[in-house]
């Protein structure tokens, strides 16, 4: 790579790549993120390179293979797309491989049964874009995904990448960078929704000559996983953020906080800091100006307090990740005691979309008060599982129905939660509601980093506010009291509750305890961790009552409460439950009824998920 | 038990020795000998220049982080919200006794070591297991006794499904 030193050697060189790119428009893009990867798409594009070298032979096909970063649709992959005919195949296996080189290649015609299937009409669909999980979408950040192979910085630069740096670094003046990051109206995507510019402008307002720029991709929440793919798709376009946040400020190092927990991400990123470095798009006096800008990646270790800022600044200076109280704030004394400004993942990928489409292209989407699009991760009990990209504003039942299919086995929604261990749990009463900050706030959750997770009549509303302290109780730093003791003694009535001992008057405890570990707290992870359980009790009273009061669980889950009985009717005699239960509790002939043993039922479910004629019932 | 200091230095040195890397030079450690030994841990502290009681800090504070010796394979299981409401804590239970350890510990034949994990960011795959880097989607109980034979048996290769 050859080192660029002027800002006509960049036009010349997208020029240059943009033409390359049209020459190569012919290709097989696979897939490559982590939710793919594990259904085995690695095998996929060695094959399709094995199969279209082999084909070669015979005919011309001018095909290559392109492995992509994450395409969002995680639910069907291994996900492959024939450009430029946008044919998209889903669950892609090694063995269909020839068959695709075949038939769609070489004969242009479409495999019927790799295709996507519309859920309403039951129809089969051709093009990626017209999947119902993709059309009402609007992909501002996640574009690039599935476009471009992310190990390639000419792939970026030939979309437009590293243009909105140039425009800042030779048109624009710091002041004039923070004037449209303020006016996009752009709010801190990882979930308290600060105003990015009015943050920029404070830490380049501060005193000094060293300051820092961070990006806060410690993406602990449990079923959020958009900055990992964000990173895996398309780390350039981070890069680009952090590197025109930096001249904006004032600052010449930047640190990329990131979970050792997600290494495709971190190989990527890495590779692509180096890519940037190597053509002079970091470092010292780039291209031909006197912007010097040096990044590093950090790695995290698996501490959740460590996405809090304070901490995670903490955690970059090898120290044990504990939180700080603030003021003093970050942007007045942060790493090293220097001014340092940390946006999330998200946050900072948006810095070229709004510098190279100017603040009032990026306003025009969302609301009043929340402006662009937000990125989900749609999961759990739902039937098309992935990332969803979406103006703010939209409602939920948009989220959960037209875009997510709807709760996967027919089920009944119970609750959709989002904001994870900070955040609560939304009932079906209020799936009319657009998302924003505000309106998420006021419902008693939060929007957080993105996490949506959906839950279905399976689901105990009481185990998931413990499943959340269980996980504040241990994630919990241990240096303030509110948190450390509070979540544990909270923790220990739920604990009492879920296994049949709870008492009358245990829910106003949880309340009274809840609002003054809210107020109590010293940081964000304590102040938010009684949301769960305070949300869980506002909306759905009479599970916690049905536990106390009757030491039943509705839901079928706690397991001190519950019973597993074969439903005589349904039970075939076929023996399947009883050769898998590990405690030796079921008994019965072949062909005749089995029976459970209470006494040496451990209720670990097994027999019920393995029983093919749901005879295994619960109460 | 020894270890070879040497492997140790090499890892330092790649990062220069410096405090600010004290996280990734510890993960590389862990990545070499699988847990945190004690000569490694004061090498470091020696080395780069903090003293031991900070290491040991970082090396306790951190879930990654393993002062004990771990088994040949690592059976991670993720109990991110996604997993949980698709049968997580049971497969964790299930693991649990059918190794007779609990989340944490290690197999008297020293073979697996059992662990869980906050989110892995592949809900689309929920349950998901890890063991060894080999990501195993849609986990079941039932399935758990193929899993761990194919690591019993040496054989260390996932299938497609």
């Amino acid at each position: 790579m050859t080192r660029l030193n002027t800002f006509a050697e960049l036009e010349q060189w997208r020029t240059q790549a943009a033409a390359a790119r049209a020459q190569n428009e012919k290709c097989v893009t696979v897939c490559g993120g982590t939710g793919c990867r594990a259904y085995g798409s690695e095998k996929v594009w060695e094959a399709f390179r094995a199969e279209i070298a082999k084909q070669q032979a015979n005919v011309k096909l001018n095909y290559q293979v392109k492995v992509t970063g994450c395409h969002g649709f995680c639910e069907k992959g291994p996900l492959v797309v024939i450009r430029p005919a946008q044919i998209f195949y889903t669950r892609v296996q090694v063995k269909d491989v020839p068959k695709i080189v075949s038939d769609t290649l070489i004969g242009g015609k479409v495999i019927e049964r790799l295709l996507a299937t519309d859920p309403q009409t039951n129809e089969h669909v051709v093009h990626e874009h017209d999947v119902p999980f993709y059309k009402h979408q609007s992909r501002l950040l996640l574009n690039m995904n599935g476009e471009i192979d992310p190990t390639r910085i000419e792939e970026y630069v030939a979309l437009g990448g590293y243009g909105a740096f140039a425009k800042a670094l030779s048109n624009m003046s710091g002041e004039q960078v923070i004037a449209q990051v303020k006016a996009s109206k752009l709010r801190g995507r990882g979930g308290a929704g600060f105003p990015t510019g009015v943050k920029w402008e404070t830490c380049r307002n501060q005193p000094g000559e060293v300051k820092y720029v961070v990006c806060n991709a410690d993406e602990g929440d449990p079923g959020a996983y958009m900055d990992r793919s964000l990173i895996e798709g398309n780390p350039h376009r981070l890069i680009e953020g952090l590197a025109i946040g930096a001249y904006a400020i004032g600052a010449q190092e930047g640190y990329v906080y990131i979970r050792h927990e997600y290494p495709l991400a971190v190989k990527t990123l890495e590779l692509a800091i180096k890519q940037a470095e190597e053509c002079g798009l970091l470092g010292k006096n780039i291209l031909g100006t006197k912007f010097n800008f040096t990044l590093h990646v950090q790695l995290g270790a698996g501490a959740f307090v460590c996405g809090e800022e304070t901490a995670l600044m903490a955690s970059i200076e090898g120290r044990v990740g504990e939180p700080m109280p603030r003021p003093p704030f970050p942007a007045e004394k942060g790493l090293w005691g220097k001014p340092t400004n940390i946006n999330n993942v998200k946050s900072w990928s948006s810095i070229p979309i709004i510098i190279s489409q100017g603040a009032d292209q990026f306003a025009k989407l969302g609301t009043e008060n929340s402006k662009g699009t937000t990125i989900f991760s749609l999961v759990g009990k739902i039937n098309n599982t992935g990332l969803v990209e979406v103006p703010m504003g939209v409602t939920l039942r948009h989220m959960v129905y037209d875009i997510g299919g709807g709760i996967s086995q027919g089920k009944k929604f119970k609750a959709l939660q989002t904001g994870g261990p900070s955040g609560g749990c939304i009932p079906e009463s209020l799936l009319d509601l657009p998302l924003d900050y505000e309106n998420l706030n006021a419902v008693g959750s939060m929007m957080g980093s993105g996490g949506m997770i959906v839950m279905d009549e399976e689901t105990c509303m009481v185990n998931i506010a413990k499943y959340f302290l269980d996980f504040t109780k241990f994630e919990s730093c241990g240096k303030c009291t509110a948190c450390r003791e509070g979540v544990r003694q909270m923790n220990t009535i739920l604990e009492r509750i879920t296994q049949g001992e709870g008492e009358e008057g245990d829910i106003e405890l949880l309340e009274t305890m809840g609002a003054a570990i809210q107020d109590g707290a010293l940081c964000a992870l304590g102040r938010t961790a009684p949301n769960p359980v305070l949300s869980t009790i506002r909306y759905f009273r009479d599970e916690y009552t049905a536990h106390i009061q009757e030491q039943k669980c509705p839901a079928g889950v706690c397991k001190s409460l519950i019973t597993f009985y074969i439903i005589a009717e349904k039970c075939n005699g076929c023996t399947l439950c009883a050769r898998n239960c590990t405690e030796a509790a079921i008994t019965g002939e072949l062909h005749q009824l089995h029976v459970i043993d209470d006494a040496k039922c451990a209720r670990c479910g097994v027999c019920r998920e393995v029983c093919t004629h749901d005879a295994v019932g619960v109460r | 038990m020894g270890i070879e200091l040497a492997q140790v230095d090499t890892i330092i040195d790649k990062h220069h020795a410096d405090q600010r890397a004290l996280i990734s030079l510890l993960l590389d450690i862990q990545d070499q000998f699988y847990f945190l030994p004690q000569e490694a841990l004061e090498r470091v502290a020696d080395k780069v220049g903090v003293p031991s009681v900070q290491v040991y800090q970082v090396a306790r504070f951190y879930k990654a982080f393993s002062l004990k010796p771990r088994g040949k394979h690592l059976l991670t299981v993720c109990v991110g919200t996604a997993c949980h409401v698709r049968g997580g804590e049971r497969l964790v239970d299930q693991l649990s006794r059918v190794l007779a350890v609990a989340p944490g510990e290690t197999t008297d034949d020293k073979l697996f070591t059992l662990q869980t994990v906050n989110c892995l960011g592949c809900c689309a795959l929920g349950p998901v297991m890890v063991v060894d880097g080999t990501y195993y989607g849609k986990m079941s109980a039932t399935k758990i006794d193929k899993v761990l034979s194919k690591y019993r048996n040496g054989e260390e290769v996932a299938d497609d499904d």
